[in-house]
Formats: structure tokens, C-alpha cells, sequence
């Protein structure tokens, strides 16, 4: 087999992942616009949301649209992270290492 | 054309001699590529999802402000601002932020109105409508292993712990917009914050005519000075802003994605191995021209060139849109202890894609060729000897 006819092979097989791969994404934008989108905007006005809920590190990053004034997002929009260490530095761990359940005594509501 | 295919063919034959050097620009050249792509595809895809989203947010918000702060907004200030002419609605919301110390994560409160309506979308189970009830976003229920009927305890803010029984959770669907949320009942919210008696977090206005919500936002700014009206457009500008190519964080890794892709390029472009020098010494001497190199060497940079494009393009799309950019996420993620999985919707910009192209396949091209341009024209005696 030629080299070309392995080049070319390999150039298919690239290109039809490729526009497999996005004719996938435009059937996951066309189901998501049919489905998903009209409840996601009926929650955002029923709950009256204003911002998306990525960062919550922060007040100024958990709604950077609302931030005060003298926030870092108001004063450069651009800045994702207050603290460029923040980006760097690992959070906290988070994983219960034990849980407390709390039942209601037998005939009351507490 | 089978002039073209001979020269490809040579060219393919000499990149696989040279098959550890070829193969290591390869994955260089692709993982550069799979990195800028991420980087713009995981942006775009927040963007649009974004501004998709928001498009039902308030037409106008109006916070109050004292010494340049955030300050809850007494609720009379709605009657003033439904008298203006235009405006439609206002309604107080209630919300706010509330640090778990149990799972150091932040949560965001939410308030409902009594009349909210009782089926919900994307909600699993109900929304709170009595006391002492809530729904939790996915995250929150995760962190904190809550199922429905389960009770969420928090300290409020007299120090005195409460109890929420957990009528609905949001569904991971609508992680993007509900992760970190805690939403109860106005009272419930009012009494937990320890809110003064007619004080809300902030008004949300809507207004009749879309191309007066400017004009209102001035009118309520004139009558309230202070207060803070930020409008929807302001709100879609943030977002632009901050998933724009131009944020810190992306700028940070596209900058240093570029750099890589300069140094391979400028590598490249500095020169040519002895060997290769000696190959168009002896291609020269057996009689190929000046032009009969260039073309082969064009063919061995497009080769590369594509192969590695191709390759960066399509690990870029199963990074972001199959498994979630998790190595983005990683460095987007800062100190949030609630950091949604990123199962975004693959909006995918072509734009963007032939740009990208242009931007690396081009110049690697060029980069290849003219030093073999400058071996060519040489005597290739002097070429084979040097």
C-alpha cells in the first residue's frame, strides 16, 4: 500500500470523526433548544436568576453581574479570579467524613 | 495532479525515515492545537449557553447602595418605581449568600413568593411552599448527601441552627443555573438572614417597551440616586466579557499555548537538520529543481500540518463536549467548593475552527518551506559538503 493511500485513509477517518462528531453537536443543540432551554428560562424567570452558578468562591464571582461597584468584575470585566492564586492553589476538601441524621421524636413535628 | 501525487508520496516517504522527529512535532503541534481549541470552544459554548439562558432574566434590576456597597432596598421604593410610566412589574427578590462552615462551600439563597407556580421544570419533587421547606440544587445536595424528605440544617444569622425539609431537587440539568441554590419561601429567607421589617436584597422591574428600559433605568437612578439599575443588556455584556477570549484566565492559556506553538514554528523556521540539508543537496544533484523541492517540502508541512490539526481538533471536542473540559475546569474552578460539572451544550463556532486553522496550519506551512527554499537555491555541492 502507498503511502498516499495510507495518508489519505487516515485523513478520512479524521475527517468523518470530525463531522460525525459535529453533526452529533448540532443534534445536541437542536434537542436542547427544543427541550432543555424553554425549562431552563422558564426557571430563570420564575426564580428570577440573574447570573449562571460556576463560581462560588465568591460574591463578585457567583453573580459578577450584580457585583458591587468596587468589585474586581466591575472594575476589569475581564478578570475570572480576584486571586491569581486562586487558580493555582487546590480548594479545601470537602467529602463529609461523617454524617449526623437528625430524626423527629415519634409524634411530633421536631 | 500526478506530479502533486509523486511529490506527496516522496514527501510521506521522507517524513516516515524521519518517524520520531515527525511524530514528536506531531503531538506537539496537536496538543497546542487541542488546547487553543478547548480553550475557545469551552468559552464560546459558556457564552452562548449563557446568553441563551438569560435571555427571561429582569429587564431591569435596581439595587440600593450606600458607600459604594451592596444595601438591602426598602420595598416602598417599588411602589415609586411602578408608578413610572412604562414600567410593568416590580417585584422584590429576596436572596442571598450563606457560607456552610460544615462543607466550606458557599450556597445561594433564594426567596419564592407565596404565589409561585406549584409544577416546576427541571425540579425533582416540589418547590417549597410551607415553613421550614426548601429545595437544594444538585450540588448542594451532594456535598451535604441530602435525598428528598431529608432535613438540611444551617445556622441562621442569630446563631441559632434551623431545620429545612427538602421538598424538591433541581435536576443536574439545570446545574449551570441552579447548582449552589438553596431556594425557600420569602418569610423563611427574611427571618433566616434577619431581615429589617420592609427591606428586600432587590427590585426586579419589567418593563413594557424593551427600548425604553434604558430610559427607565435613568428615570428610577433620577428619583432614587441611590440607587444602582443595572439593565438586561448590562447583564449579557458581563457574560461576553467574561467568557470573552480576552478573560484572565483564558487569556493566560491561550497566550501560553500560543508561545508553544511559536517556539515549534520558529524552530522550525531557523533551519534545516544536516540531514535534511544533505537530502536537497542530493535531490538537487539527481536533478529535481528549485520549485520540486519547495512542493515537497509544502507537502511534508501540510501533511504534518493536517494530521496534527485534525487530531488537536477532535481531542478539543471530546475534552469540552464529551468529557467536560475537565483539565480547564481544574484551573476555572479557583476556591469553589460547588463547581458544576461542565456538561455544556456543544455549541460549536466554525468561525472559530477556520480561524484557528488559518492561524496554525498557515504559518507552519511557511515556516517549513522557507528554509528549504533558502537550501534549494544554494549550490548542492556546497549543501552536501557543508
Amino acid at each position: 500500500m502507498s503511502y498516499c493511500r495510507i495518508f489519505s485513509c487516515l485523513l478520512s477517518v479524521l475527517a468523518c470523526a470530525i463531522g460525525g462528531f459535529f453533526f452529533w453537536a448540532s443534534a445536541q443543540v437542536w434537542g436542547a433548544e427544543s427541550d432543555l432551554l424553554p425549562a431552563r428560562r422558564e426557571m430563570v424567570r420564575r426564580l428570577q436568576l440573574t447570573d449562571l452558578a460556576i463560581w462560588t468562591e465568591a460574591r463578585y464571582a457567583r453573580h459578577p453581574s450584580q457585583a458591587d461597584l468596587f468589585t474586581p468584575f466591575q472594575e476589569f470585566p475581564g478578570a475570572a479570579e480576584h486571586f491569581p492564586s486562586g487558580s493555582l492553589l487546590a480548594p479545601p476538601p470537602f467529602n463529609l467524613t461523617t454524617r449526623i441524621q437528625v430524626h423527629a421524636k415519634p409524634g411530633t413535628n421536631r | 495532479m500526478k506530479r502533486h501525487l509523486k511529490i506527496l508520496e516522496h514527501a510521506l516517504s521522507s517524513l516516515r525515515r524521519r518517524k520520531g522527529k515527525s511524530l514528536a512535532i506531531v503531538v506537539a503541534f496537536a496538543f497546542t492545537i487541542a488546547v487553543l481549541a478547548s480553550v475557545l470552544f469551552l468559552s464560546h459554548a459558556l457564552r452562548t449557553d449563557a446568553n441563551l439562558m438569560l435571555t427571561e432574566v429582569p429587564d431591569l434590576i435596581v439595587q440600593r447602595q450606600i458607600a459604594g456597597r451592596h444595601e438591602l432596598i426598602p420595598v416602598d421604593y417599588a411602589e415609586a418605581i411602578r408608578d413610572l410610566p412604562g414600567v410593568a412589574e416590580v417585584r422584590p427578590r429576596l436572596w442571598g449568600y450563606y457560607y456552610d462552615a460544615l462543607t466550606k462551600a458557599n450556597y445561594t439563597f433564594v426567596g419564592l413568593a407565596k404565589q409561585a407556580e406549584p409544577d416546576w421544570p427541571l425540579l425533582q419533587g416540589k418547590v417549597p411552599s410551607g415553613p421550614d421547606e426548601c429545595a437544594v440544587g444538585a450540588g448542594v445536595a451532594e456535598v451535604r448527601r441530602l435525598t428528598l424528605g431529608d432535613e438540611l440544617s444551617m445556622i441562621d444569622a442569630n446563631n441559632i441552627g434551623r431545620f429545612f425539609t427538602v421538598t424538591g431537587i433541581f435536576q443536574p440539568s439545570s446545574n449551570l443555573l441552579t447548582h449552589d441554590l438553596v431556594v425557600m419561601t420569602e418569610e423563611d429567607l427574611a427571618s433566616f438572614f434577619n431581615f429589617s421589617e420592609g427591606r428586600v436584597t432587590d427590585l426586579s422591574v419589567r418593563v413594557y417597551n424593551s427600548e425604553e428600559i434604558d430610559k427607565i433605568a435613568q428615570k428610577v437612578k433620577r428619583l432614587f440616586p441611590d440607587t444602582r439599575p443595572i439593565t438586561r443588556s448590562e447583564i449579557s455584556r458581563t457574560y461576553d466579557a467574561v467568557f470573552s477570549w480576552r478573560s484572565g484566565m483564558l487569556l493566560t492559556v491561550f497566550f501560553s499555548a500560543l508561545a508553544a506553538f511559536c517556539i515549534l514554528a520558529w524552530d522550525k523556521a531557523t533551519g534545516l537538520s544536516s540531514e535534511e540539508r544533505r537530502e536537497i543537496g542530493i535531490l538537487k544533484a539527481v536533478g529535481w529543481d528549485t520549485a520540486d523541492i519547495l512542493l515537497l517540502k509544502f507537502w511534508e508541512g501540510m501533511a504534518l500540518a493536517m494530521i496534527s490539526f485534525m487530531v488537536g481538533l477532535l481531542a478539543a471536542l471530546v475534552h469540552v463536549f464529551a468529557f467536560g473540559a475537565p483539565l480547564l475546569a481544574a484551573v476555572i474552578k479557583g476556591w469553589s467548593v460547588l463547581f458544576p460539572p461542565f456538561r455544556l451544550t456543544p455549541h460549536i463556532d466554525f468561525y472559530q475552527v477556520s480561524i484557528l486553522a488559518f492561524l496554525t496550519v498557515i504559518p507552519y506551512v511557511i515556516s517549513t518551506v522557507v528554509p528549504s527554499w533558502k537550501a534549494a537555491i544554494t549550490d548542492p555541492d556546497t549543501i552536501m559538503r557543508s
